[in-house]
């Protein structure tokens, strides 16, 4: 298990005061001006070593996507920072806690982040529905400008830096990173063709990189504590301390920081309390939040949790949300309550999106209660081979995979469903023959 | 895609709003939000003052709010922008209401983390109440949405009525809750779940314990 000593998220649950005081007690916003007083690619280079990948997902180097950004502006352009707390991924509530609980953390990474791509500005766009959590945020973001840290002069460092925050209105599209940009420009957040990427043009037509919140939360303590103490956790590729959502199921339902690569099993022993009815009761796990695959219990139970781990069982990691099912759930109605997510949260603009994912929803509800055939599972399948890589964004993929998913693992399921009711429409049948 | 539609663009309406005009109050912070955005892009901050108008006319009703159309052409005339965009913004968004809601909106979330952790006992206890989605309650007091994934997925099943988040709830708590609500007193939000603070795991943290009782400062150990 993760020694306490090297947890970035000390704070995690809130027992202890968000504000900047407390927050530099535990060793936020310590000297921050020597963390940027190394030049912008040695920073970039740190980040790099310490083998961090994208939080918010898909897993992307973050020091890589850093170093996409310009060096200088030839034609007086700035560059942006976004910061993407538009955290809506069913299952993850992760970036909740950082931003309720240590948002001094994100700021002073939206700070050292900013420096290193030559960033004028960070706008941390975060979900509307986290109200008071924005109201913590902003509150933060005023003491920081009072203490100087950001704005003019952030930290004494003569670079100029400021940090805005705004809200969003409740869509989930937004999380997608052009979708997130159109919707700053006061849009509909539908998501762009690229490229152009958002390293090229971006907000307001400017070089912008888009990053998670625990991207970009967890810099500081890795540039204070080297890319070495970082990168010895976690198996090779899948580097770093990770949060942990564990919904569903368990015992205890919790957030988490833990060492990537954890397995399953540990993970689930020694922070949730265990399998609700125990380990013979587990049927599937959706590990990394509503968009990836579900993974049957005898699979994942002492599977890594990393990015390759549980992309060798057909699944991935996404924000690390896991969704814990025991043989209670109704499997194929929490996968059509997914599908139904997605139709609501499609945002219209991808012709395979808008009409598939409601197209889909409508065949699960039937499946649910085996109103179809085996030749429609089938079409079912056609069908989301259609929308997966049909669409401007990953939406579609995302309302593809967890039917895929279900169809791959839990097809015999939907088949006795089906024959369940025939037997019983036949004999009602019978019945009425007599 | 969710299925919204604007209200019917009525005289009684553009009478009742028509003249819709920000509070001085409400001009400052729509200000401090357009300058947040670079010079000649402030319809950056549509989405800002679109909620400062929501939130305004919930003031003046005393509910929590919609979007009337007047009341978005105000917001067009106040960041020079055409109509239209600033509707599509309106109608993309679902935290904006595009039709009245009672005094308290209550959002029970259903998707899969809630509904495997109770959402179904959650929505049928707000309708055991006389709550009808997307309707107001004949006294004026409810509305009840069910919504998509909220981010409370540890503290499982929850509700979010105006600006605080009501979690780890069981019909019973629920009901102490909307009970607590509409005698005007103000319950604990989060966490219902007695002895828990917010999302460790229940019955105390399994990690970081030093921190439950002090504000530790671990570097000594690094």
């Amino acid at each position: 298990m993760l020694a306490d000593k090297d947890r970035i998220f000390t704070n995690l649950y809130g027992f202890q005061d968000w504000g900047l005081k407390a927050a530099q007690s535990r060793g936020d916003w310590d000297n921050t001006k020597d963390l940027i007083a190394k030049s912008q690619d040695d920073i970039i280079e740190v980040v790099k070593a310490s083998g961090l990948r994208g939080r918010g997902g898909a897993g992307f180097p973050t020091g890589m996507k850093w170093s996409f950004m310009p060096k200088e502006s030839k034609d007086g352009r700035p560059s942006f920072l976004v910061i993407n707390a538009d955290e809506s991924e069913p299952g993850s509530c992760k970036d909740r806690e950082i931003i309720r609980h240590d948002p001094h953390k994100l700021i002073e990474g939206a700070l050292v982040a900013g420096y290193a791509m030559r960033a004028r500005a960070a706008y941390i766009y975060i979900r509307g529905e986290y109200i008071r959590e924005a109201e913590t945020l902003q509150a933060a973001i005023d003491e920081a400008y009072e203490a100087g840290y950001i704005g003019k002069n952030a930290c004494g460092s003569g670079y100029d830096f400021d940090v805005f925050m705004h809200r969003g209105a409740g869509a989930y599209i937004c999380g997608e990173e052009t979708a997130m940009i159109e919707s700053l420009e006061g849009k509909k957040g539908q998501p762009r063709l690229k490229p152009p990427f958002p390293a090229g043009a971006g907000l307001y037509g400017c070089p912008t990189t888009v990053n998670n919140v625990e991207s970009i939360a967890v810099v500081p303590t890795i540039l204070r504590r080297g890319a070495e103490w970082f990168s010895s956790f976690g198996r090779e590729g899948n580097k770093g301390t990770k949060l942990f959502q564990i919904s569903g199921h368990i015992e205890k339902p919790c957030v988490v920081e833990e060492a990537m690569s954890i397995p399953f099993r540990e993970l689930i022993e020694k922070h949730a309390g265990g399998i609700r009815g125990g380990w013979d009761n587990l049927l599937a796990v959706i590990p990394g939040g509503s968009s990836v695959p579900l993974v049957p219990a005898a699979e994942i139970m002492d599977a890594p949790m990393d990015f390759d781990g549980l992309k060798e069982l057909g699944s991935g990691l996404g924000t690390a949300a896991v969704i814990v099912m025991d043989k209670s759930t109704d499997i194929v109605r929490a996968i059509a309550r997914l599908s139904y997510f997605y139709k609501h949260e499609s945002c219209g603009q991808c012709t395979p999106c808008r009409e598939g994912t409601g197209w889909m929803w409508r065949v699960m509800e039937r499946l649910r209660e085996g109103e179809s055939s085996s030749a429609e599972i089938d079409m079912l399948y056609e069908v989301t081979k259609q929308v997966e890589g049909h669409t401007i964004c990953a939406l579609g993929d995302a309302a593809a995979w967890p039917i895929q998913g279900l169809l791959k693992h839990f097809r015999p399921e939907l088949e006795r469903r089906i024959a369940e009711r025939d037997g019983v429409a036949s004999a009602a049948m019978r019945e009425a023959a007599e | 895609m969710a299925d919204r539609h604007l209200a019917t663009d009525t005289p009684e309406l553009r009478e009742r709003w028509g003249a819709f005009a920000f509070t001085s109050d409400n001009k400052a912070k729509a200000d401090y939000h357009i300058a947040k955005y670079p010079e000649g892009r402030q319809k950056s901050a549509v989405m800002p003052l679109l909620d400062l108008a929501q939130r305004q006319v919930g003031a003046e009703t005393d509910t929590q709010g919609w979007l009337p159309l007047p009341v978005m052409e105000y917001v067009a005339k106040y960041l020079d922008m055409p109509v239209i965009r600033v509707v599509e913004v309106a109608t993309f968004y679902f935290m904006y209401n595009l039709v009245p809601v009672g005094k308290f909106h209550v959002q029970v979330c259903g998707t899969t983390p809630c509904m495997l952790r109770g959402s179904d006992d959650i929505i049928s206890a707000c309708k055991s109440r006389g709550m009808e989605k997307g309707k107001v309650s004949e006294d004026g007091f409810w509305t009840l949405t069910e919504v998509e994934c909220m981010g409370n997925c540890a503290t499982a099943p929850m509700v979010q009525i105006n600006d605080d988040n009501y979690e780890d709830l069981t019909p019973e708590r629920l009901n102490a809750v909307l009970d607590a609500l509409a005698a005007g007193e103000s319950p604990k939000t989060g966490t219902q779940e007695p002895g828990r603070k917010t999302s460790e795991p229940a019955g105390g943290p399994s990690t970081l314990k030093e921190m439950v009782d002090a504000n530790h400062d671990y570097r000594s150990e690094w």
